[in-house]
């Protein structure tokens, strides 16, 4: 299986590149190409479309780059990988990126990172993929080696890649993805072969999870194509021995689509483009049959039979999805009432308070798909829609080309490996708020009840009863604050990116203000959900603070958060001696609502300096005179 | 299948591979007659050909192959037996 399957089928895909060709606009040849790049095709046509997308995005024009992300990959490897560059490439247009992809000459990865590459130096990666493979620096045992000898071997490798590691940090500022190791060699012992230490399968498993752990302890992300492989995900292609004595080749180039987008979903994740809710359809989608004409006792579902058994694994799936974070909707052709009931049908997995958003009426659903988004306050582009229905994922395509719509098997037991090698929802952290997400959303369609029931919106916001406490980001605040930092695209005042040694770089700056923000309600804990950065500057004032980074999650928009996150920033940065907050304002595609951010607070304009992006905004707030600020939040610290 | 219907089969697939429609192919066309026919392209081109044809190249024969007609022999060997 060794093709993107939940990609829809292009009925002629070389017909179309052809007439994409022929479109005098730039921008919408971009755009077609952006559009081919969501269905399937093979490395001959993906390298094809990535000569023409390139063409496309190398027009002068920002404007035309159709909201895509900018992101410098560089490829550090001990394969071939020049043959796989295009199919990252137009991976990255399906998940919203314009990637720029560097590749170190072959080998020469550890000369690149540790010496000196003036080449890799002006690219300034700011994603470094260490692409090895299991012939690479093969450790030095023999087959009667002991298990401590092996376990040494490892470990000095493992070292070795960890130094690596933090030269690439260190240097670049890169975040860095470390292949697993694909074990390719043939078994020496057949079955027996795990059961000697210095087997070459035994020594690559053993590798692999000496990776996984330091990789977790660095904040490395992996790309576990070792994982991938067991899985069955690259077929025989992975490690061919006549593509290796031929061109060292670790991956065929039929493979090049599929390792494309797995290298490009982890950049997608990384860059915040991750999918964050999974929208359900109810009939023959979470149980078999439909509720309004079978009733609760005729649905299919629960044991006892073999179509019951799969939509519960199905439901289970979803719940885990639930679990890290993903919000679950409904959207559903069914009258409201009987589809909640279905909901208490006793071997359900999901319950309707899991559902952050719930809409089931006769409407169309593209209609629906808005509400949704607008229910959660999140884009449609962080929608997935899992429906059974072929002609309503055709619409939704049509209509929505942001939803990612997943083009289901035939036989409902294949959904939730579907779903899962899609790969929406790659994570680059998972924190304990992670957890609480799902709820969390659910929680907030209930305050929005609460908000429509109040008569007015101060009553409403006093009636909250919210508590927020602002304090330094440390170490358990790292992780959540880095997440929230590279995810968060519609409130972001600056959009800036950075890794988790960045910012504790900043948090630790005794000059700077770095805040994590958690606020609590009388309906449940919302989390960790904004994070301010301000620092000195050489670009403003001595005594002045610029706010680098202002980011906040919408799930707690419209609520005066900003306003008491900025009654304590103004309390700390007078405490600290400032005369001024500096504010910046960078637009981009996605972060319209805080255009007026600044303004509303009472920030007054100043010239954009020389030093920032012509687009930027700059607004300053005299410490000396502060305006009050109004909000019904209590605030605990510090 | 003969070794025109193999070669005129070949023509799109190195039309695909190099992105060039003016492409034109016969049996003695070399890697120094078509622009961007390196190593990485010749990998590619194999590829296509053994997807389309349904056969698999030895890394011996991969070694060997000259120009487009003793592409074309090869593969004809393979499906003719």
């Amino acid at each position: 299986m060794a093709e993107l399957h939940w990609l829809p089928r292009h009925a002629d895909p070389g017909a179309a590149l052809n007439a994409a060709k022929a479109e005098p606009d730039p921008g919408q040849r971009l755009a077609r190409a952006i559009e081919l790049a969501g269905y399937q095709r093979d490395f001959v046509l993906t390298t094809r479309l990535d000569r023409f997308a390139s063409k496309a995005l190398s027009d002068p024009d920002p404007a035309r780059k159709a909201g895509l992300t900018p992101l410098r990959v560089a490829l550090l490897s001990s394969h071939t990988v020049d043959h796989l560059v295009p199919a990252i490439r137009v991976a990255g247009l399906n998940r919203r990126l314009a990637l720029s992809v560097h590749v170190a000459p072959y080998g020469m990865y550890r000369q690149a990172l540790l010496v000196d590459d003036p080449e890799l130096t002006a690219f300034a990666p700011q994603l470094i993929l260490l692409a090895l493979d299991a012939r690479d620096a093969p450790l030095q045992l023999s087959l009667q080696a002991t298990k401590g000898e092996v376990d040494e071997a490892v470990q000095a490798r493992v070292n070795e890649l960890r130094q690596l590691w933090r030269a690439a940090r260190e240097r670049f500022a890169a975040r860095v993805v470390q292949q697993t190791l694909v074990p390719v060699d043939p078994p020496v012992f057949g079955s027996y072969e795990g059961l000697v230490p210095a087997a070459p399968y035994a020594v690559i498993d053993r590798l692999n999870a000496a990776i996984r752990a330091a990789a977790r302890e660095e904040g490395v992300l992996l790309m576990d194509l070792a994982w991938q492989a067991a899985q069955g995900h690259y077929g025989p292609g992975l490690g061919d021995a006549t593509r290796w004595h031929q061109a060292k080749q670790l991956v065929s180039p039929e493979l090049a689509p599929l390792y494309g987008d797995h290298l490009a979903r982890i950049a997608a994740a990384s860059a915040g483009l991750s999918r964050k809710c999974l929208v359900l359809d109810l009939d023959n989608t979470l149980w078999g049959g439909v509720i309004g004409d079978d009733g609760i006792e005729g649905i299919h579902l629960g044991q006892g039979s073999p179509t019951g058994e799969a939509f519960v694994a199905f439901q289970r799936y979803a719940d885990l999805l639930a679990q890290r974070g993903v919000i679950l909707a409904v959207c559903s052709k069914n009258d409201i009432a009987v589809a909640e009931a279905a909901f208490k049908h006793p071997e359900m997995v999901l319950k309707r308070g899991d559902i952050a958003a719930f809409v089931a009426n006769w409407e169309d659903k593209a209609g629906n798909l808005r509400r949704i988004a607008s229910m959660l306050d999140i884009g449609l582009d962080s929608l997935v829609f899992v429906d059974d229905n072929p002609a309503e994922r055709d619409i939704i395509r049509r209509e929505l080309p942001e939803v990612a719509v997943p083009e289901l098997p035939d036989d409902i037991a294949g959904y939730p490996a579907c779903v899962a090698a899609a790969g929406y929802f790659d994570a680059v952290s998972f924190t304990s708020d992670d957890a609480a997400r799902g709820r969390s959303y659910a929680l907030n369609a209930e305050r929005k009840v609460a908000m429509s029931q109040a008569t007015d919106i101060e009553g409403y916001l006093r009636g909250l009863e919210m508590q927020l406490s602002a304090i330094r980001i440390g170490a358990a605040e790292l992780p959540r604050a880095t997440q929230l930092i590279n995810k968060t695209n519609q409130f972001n005042l600056s959009t800036r990116r950075y890794s988790e040694a960045e910012v504790e770089r900043i948090a630790n700056d005794s000059q700077a203000i770095a805040l994590a923000v958690r606020l609590k309600d009388k309906f449940g804990d919302n989390g960790l959900i904004s994070v301010v950065m301000a620092r000195p500057d050489p670009g403003v004032g001595n005594s002045e603070l610029l706010i680098d980074s202002w980011l906040m999650s919408c799930r707690v928009l419209g609520r005066q958060v900003e306003q008491a996150v900025l009654e304590v920033l103004a309390r700390l940065a007078a405490e600290y001696g400032r005369t001024a907050l500096i504010g910046e304002y960078r637009p981009t595609q996605r972060n319209g609502m805080v255009a007026e951010h600044y303004p509303r607070l009472g920030f007054e304009p100043v010239e954009t300096p020389e030093w920032a992006e012509p687009d930027a905004s700059f607004w300053r707030l005299d410490l000396h005179n502060t305006p009050e600020t109004h909000h019904f939040i209590e605030i605990l610290n510090p | 299948m003969t070794e025109t219907e193999i070669l005129s089969a070949l023509h799109p697939i190195f039309q695909d591979v190099f992105d060039d429609d003016d492409i034109v192919i016969d049996s003695e066309t070399t890697a120094e007659d078509i622009e961007g026919w390196d190593s990485l392209a010749h990998v590619n081109l194999v590829v296509a050909a053994e997807q389309r044809f349904g056969v698999k190249f030895r890394t011996a024969e991969l070694e060997s192959m000259r120009n487009v007609g003793h592409f074309v022999a090869l593969i004809s060997t393979k499906l003719n037996g």
